[in-house]
């Protein structure tokens, strides 16, 4: 989940009260963000350079680090989550944002190339005409672009923001992809020119910017906006150009989101301007601009219309397990941010504010009158679905297994699934023969490379980690290996086993052999129904190994393990060792 | 030199003629035993009641090493007096003419005892001294008593140190005996078959030791705490879901949960990707094409999520990175087969690609309920996570509004952690995992709950009015605050203390 710096004071005001940690912690609770941290911005700061605690001084300004559902964009930056609340409280109404009212030909365009379709087809711009930036508003407004990258715009792959001052520029404006060596400009923060290829092996040693470099990297062109004097506004996803770079003196501010997803970068738009339209001279009103596609189809933006949605009243109702008034409703959607109507059939018509994108489904509606209720007001009561328990018969088999190897005095061990490829082959003397293991593909180390295929690895490792037991040492484990299975459908499937090994100063061959026996007696199976015969697996001992024949098919075997993989692995004392499919005997 | 049995004949025969032992190192000495030796058998005897140890304490003093040396050489002071000629010295021949410490230690001391002056020759400013030091070394060395004043003197120059002499006084026991014969411990058959055990004196049970460790086998506590949790799902009526695969392919696990192909969660970040076997083909192509068609258009009553989906990403293979991909393979196949109200469970593994630390591993075990039936109401599902968490001693939750994908509502189950009186470990212990809630009294997260969304039951083919409702929590950390182990790599996992598994209690969660 996403988190917010607030500062405590502009908390207050906007609520207008003071509100105890406490306090404000429960109102978090109630609706769903959480009070994650209580800081300061010096302390903050101390902790980024490492530097003692004890230097605070008493009157710093208290900041609250909020954390926000994954989903809500709209609550990534202070003003976004002051006005959900102040909403939630009733102390603002919702407001209604919307486009400024200019003729056609004033409108601003953005004219986009089609060469732009090979590698980030999309572009959306808004315009903030007369903000007013302070300080504490401009550190926001650069937060949140940062935050929607993090999140909705997944590291600048699925949109990239840049924001202009509109009056360094010269409308319309071109998006264009071109040859890297074809684009030249003064990046943001820099004094000299570069072109895009020399850029991008400039920022390759740039902490920041050099994780968004894999975006167009390898592609032979582009993209880059251009206003009508070819000044670049930005080469998006990377960097924006220093000609038109904003200022806390900004007046008008032109926004561009590049995008790889048309709809999230209209989420994105909306967003930013829904956030920081409040702060503009026409409050909420914000200027749109024309983007005009390669076919010459015109598409204005930002769309600040209301989405409308029909709910049923019944839905609701029956969903939460109120009984509500469609009055009730109406009024407990109006804190959530969505006005809302009745209208005839038992229903009610909700208007979706561009900030609310993460309204899909009624199910949608139906969980906001629950929050705004109060999942701790709504009143318990017990499903009637009359049902029988019932285990899956593996695991009620597995389970009377391990008692009954606990009662024979081995100890239970657990082992993970993944482990290395050398611990799963090479320590056990054996050979990926690239037919029976998985293998993932991005583990974040060598020790989770493979799925095992048998319990041994694990086991062993046990051994190595328990040097210090006094012998003997005698453990089990049942649970599942992975095997390659072309009759799934994923191509894999679990086999349960069952392993036990005994460690002493002698092998102990005997003693598994008999626990051998012991398990078979324990399935009901007589002594003429299973069969021991001679064996050559590589991680066993030669001439002290045999396979356990059941109904004519090899189930596991037992043996002395290898002195060779009892080195490998580190385990002084020799062992003996049994591993055995159990799903045929259930 | 007398053994010990030498000893113990000795003292019970002395005890026979003589009333009293006042002072057994007095008598050890007599005896030519060690007194340490001698204590033993003393204790001994007194256990069995034939004699009777008084213990004799007294504080004497001892000369530490530093004490020892000036017993033999003198003090470091009459040291440096002796040295200085009666012509006077310069003090760096003077230095030169003894030991470092001595000089340093006794220069120091002579002159505030105002022995010698400097001027700036060192010379004598009395004819003779007295070595009243070295005398009272000696005096403690032979064990005479001197004052408090000398004593705290020569204790802060660390020459004496205190000694804590213990001996015995023994008069005779109420069981007293010339002789004794030695006491049994175990009833033999012999004595049963000779019907002698009435006449065996037998050595009294020491009960401050343990006793001998059981053999025998032990379950895993991890398992243990499982055992209970399947317990509670079949006995509120829910039926165990197969989850013996851990191998999934992206469309069990996200697709079909409606978790959109850009999901942050389906990054190589969280997942872990198969690179054999890297992906599945073969689906329900009807199902596959309804939740293609959901994501991209949407449908029954959604917007979707309006994106370009691609067979692609859900055929990629993943080690499942929950068992709710179990539940929508459960669902589904519910919906094929006819619906029927369920209550379905499982508990077992799922895998995430995240760094191990002492509280994540690669993984875990997640326990997973959940509800299908037609007219489930959040107040259901409130009310049947109370009759859950009340199984396992919690009473009181709370619920707050939370985000998943696949859920709507979505709520977080918070439950309070009291002060110590609480009757279970869980109670008591809960808030050690967590940091920010480091103190009691405070409300603490102890699972996930919500209604899965109709965007992922109605694709399906379930009938508009079925509600699932469920939660989930993971197996782990209630075990790690049950049994107090803070690592979880000590619970789960080749690294865990064989000790651990031999020795933790009976699962009681809410008992």
């Amino acid at each position: 989940m996403p988190t917010v710096s607030v500062a405590r004071e502009l908390l207050h005001t906007m609520l207008g009260r003071v509100y105890t940690q406490e306090e404000f912690d429960e109102l978090c609770f109630v609706i769903g963000i959480e009070l994650d941290d209580v800081t300061t911005e010096k302390a903050i700061i101390r902790k980024e350079k490492h530097l003692q605690e004890n230097e605070a001084d008493e009157d710093e300004e208290v900041i609250y680090k909020i954390e926000v559902p994954a989903n809500r964009y709209d609550l990534l930056c202070p003003e976004g989550i002051c006005r959900q609340l102040r909403i939630f409280l009733r102390v603002e109404k919702m407001p209604t944002y919307r486009l400024s009212r200019l003729p056609d030909s004033s409108i601003l365009k953005m004219i986009v190339k089609p060469e732009t379709a090979v590698i980030r087809p999309f572009v959306v711009c808004a315009i903030l005409r007369g903000i007013t930036f302070d300080q504490a508003r401009y550190a926001s407004f650069i937060d949140l672009q940062d935050r929607l990258h993090q999140n909705i715009c997944r590291k600048r792959t699925l949109v990239a923001i840049g924001t202009h001052d509109l009056d360094t520029l010269q409308g319309p404006f071109t998006y264009e992809a071109l040859p890297p060596s074809e684009i030249k400009f003064i990046p943001l923060k820099q004094a000299q020119e570069f072109t895009a290829k020399e850029l991008m092996e400039f920022y390759k040693s740039d902490l920041k910017l050099k994780k968004f470099l894999h975006i167009i990297e390898d592609s032979p062109v582009f993209p880059v906006i251009y206003d009508s004097n070819r000044t670049v506004l930005s080469l998006p996803p990377i960097i924006n150009g220093a000609h038109s770079a904003i200022s806390l003196n900004t007046k008008n501010v032109l926004i561009e989101c590049t995008a790889t997803d048309l709809t999230k970068a209209k989420i994105v738009l909306n967003t930013m301007v829904a956030m920081f339209s409040g702060y503009c001279d026409e409050k909420f009103e914000v200027e749109p601009v024309d983007v005009v596609d390669p076919v010459g189809r015109v598409t204005r933006y930002p769309d600040l219309s209301l989405r409308t949605m029909d709910v049923d009243l019944s839905y609701i109702k029956k969903s939460v397990g109120v009984p509500l008034q469609a009055g009730e409703i109406v009024d407990l959607l109006s804190k959530m941010q969505l006005t809302s109507k009745e209208i005839d059939g038992d229903k009610i018509q909700v208007s979706i504010p561009p900030t609310r994108s993460d309204i899909l489904h009624p199910c949608d509606v139906m969980e906001d009158v629950a929050v705004a209720y109060g999942f701790n007001n709504i009143p318990k009561t017990r499903p009637k679905t009359s049902t029988e328990g019932r285990q899956q018969p593996l695991n009620e088999f597995s389970d009377l297994l391990r008692l009954e190897l606990a009662m024979a005095g081995f100890s239970e061990v657990l082992n993970w699934v993944l482990v290395s490829k050398k611990e799963n082959f090479t320590l056990l003397n054996r050979k990926d023969d690239d037919k029976i293991a998985a293998i993932v593909s991005n583990p974040r180390s060598s020790d989770f490379e493979v799925l095992r295929t048998s319990l041994l690895p694990g086991i062993l490792k046990v051994m190595e980690h328990s040097k210090d037991v006094p012998r003997p040492v005698k453990v089990f484990e049942i649970s599942d290996v992975v095997l390659l299975d072309p009759s799934k459908d994923v191509g894999a499937a679990n086999s349960r086993h069952l392993a036990a090994l005994y460690c002493s100063t002698t092998s102990g061959f005997e003693i598994i052999h008999g626990l051998l026996d012991r398990i078979m007696n324990v399935l009901n199976v007589p002594v003429d129904g299973y069969t021991v015969g001679p064996s050559n697996e590589p991680e066993l001992f030669k001439g002290r190994q045999a396979k356990i024949f059941y109904k004519g098919s090899c189930v596991g075997s037992f043996g002395i393990i290898h002195p060779q993989v009892l080195k490998n692995f580190d385990i002084p004392d020799p062992c003996s060792y049994i591993e055995m499919e159990i799903e045929r005997f259930l | 030199m007398r053994d010990a049995d030498g000893a113990e004949r000795a003292l019970l025969a002395f005890l026979e003629s003589n009333a009293e032992i006042s002072n057994s190192e007095a008598f050890a000495r007599d005896l030519g035993v060690d007194h340490e030796l001698l204590a033993g058998t003393i204790k001994s005897l007194h256990g069995f009641g034939f004699i009777e140890a008084k213990d004799v304490r007294r504080e004497s003093w001892e000369l530490t090493e530093e004490g020892l040396v000036y017993s033999r050489n003198g003090s470091p002071e009459v040291q440096v007096f002796d040295a200085v000629p009666a012509g006077g010295i310069s003090r760096e021949d003077l230095q030169r003419k003894l030991d470092d410490s001595v000089f340093s230690i006794g220069f120091r001391k002579a002159m505030s005892n105002k022995w010698l002056e400097t001027k700036p020759l060192v010379s004598r400013k009395v004819l003779k001294v007295e070595d009243v030091v070295k005398q009272q070394l000696l005096d403690i060395k032979d064990g005479k008593n001197l004052s408090a004043a000398d004593i705290d003197a020569l204790k802060k120059r660390k020459l004496i140190v205190p000694k804590v002499w213990k001996a015995y006084s023994i008069t005779k026991g109420a069981n007293y005996a010339p002789t004794r014969t030695k006491a049994a411990t175990e009833v033999t058959r012999e004595m049963l078959l000779k019907e002698t055990w009435s006449e065996v004196a037998f050595k009294p049970y020491n009960f401050q030791a343990l006793g001998q460790p059981t053999e025998g086998g032990h379950l895993h506590p991890l398992l243990k705490v499982r055992t209970k949790f399947r317990q509670i799902f079949l006995e509120m009526g829910f039926e165990e879901m197969p989850t013996n695969n851990f191998v999934e392919s992206s469309f069990w696990n996200f697709d079909a949960l409606f978790q959109p192909q850009q999901h942050p969660a389906r990054d190589s970040h969280d997942t872990f990707f198969l690179k054999s076997p890297c992906k599945t083909q073969t689906f329900p192509e009807d199902y596959l094409e309804r939740v293609k068609t959901i994501h991209e258009q949407g449908g029954f009553g959604s917007i979707g999520y309006m994106y370009d989906w691609k067979r692609e990403e859900a055929e990629k293979n993943v080690l499942r990175t929950h068992t709710t991909a179990v539940s929508s393979r459960m669902l589904y196949k519910l919906a094929q087969d006819g619906f029927v109200p369920k209550r379905y469970f499982s508990i077992d593994r799922v895998f995430r690609n995240e760094a191990v630390d002492r509280t994540h591993l690669a993984e875990f075990h997640q326990i997973e309920g959940l509800i299908c039936d037609k007219g489930l109401t959040l107040g259901d599902l409130i009310g049947v996570l109370n009759d859950f968490f009340s199984r396992l001693g919690m009473k009181k939750l709370r619920f707050k509004p939370a985000y998943n994908p696949y859920t709507e509502p979505s709520m977080e189950i918070f439950r309070q952690v009291y002060p110590l009186y609480g009757s279970s470990a869980l109670l008591t212990l809960i808030s050690c995992c967590n940091s920010y809630h480091e103190q009691l009294n405070k409300w603490v997260e102890v699972g996930n709950s919500g209604m899965f969304r109709p965007e992922m039951l109605l694709p399906m083919g379930l009938p508009d009015d079925v509600s699932v409702i469920a939660w989930g929590l993971s197996l782990e950390r209630p075990t790690m605050i049950l049994y107090g182990i803070d690592n979880i790599r000590d619970l789960f996992g080749h690294k865990v203390d064989l000790k651990l598994i031999k020795s933790n209690p009976i699962c009681r969660l809410g008992m």
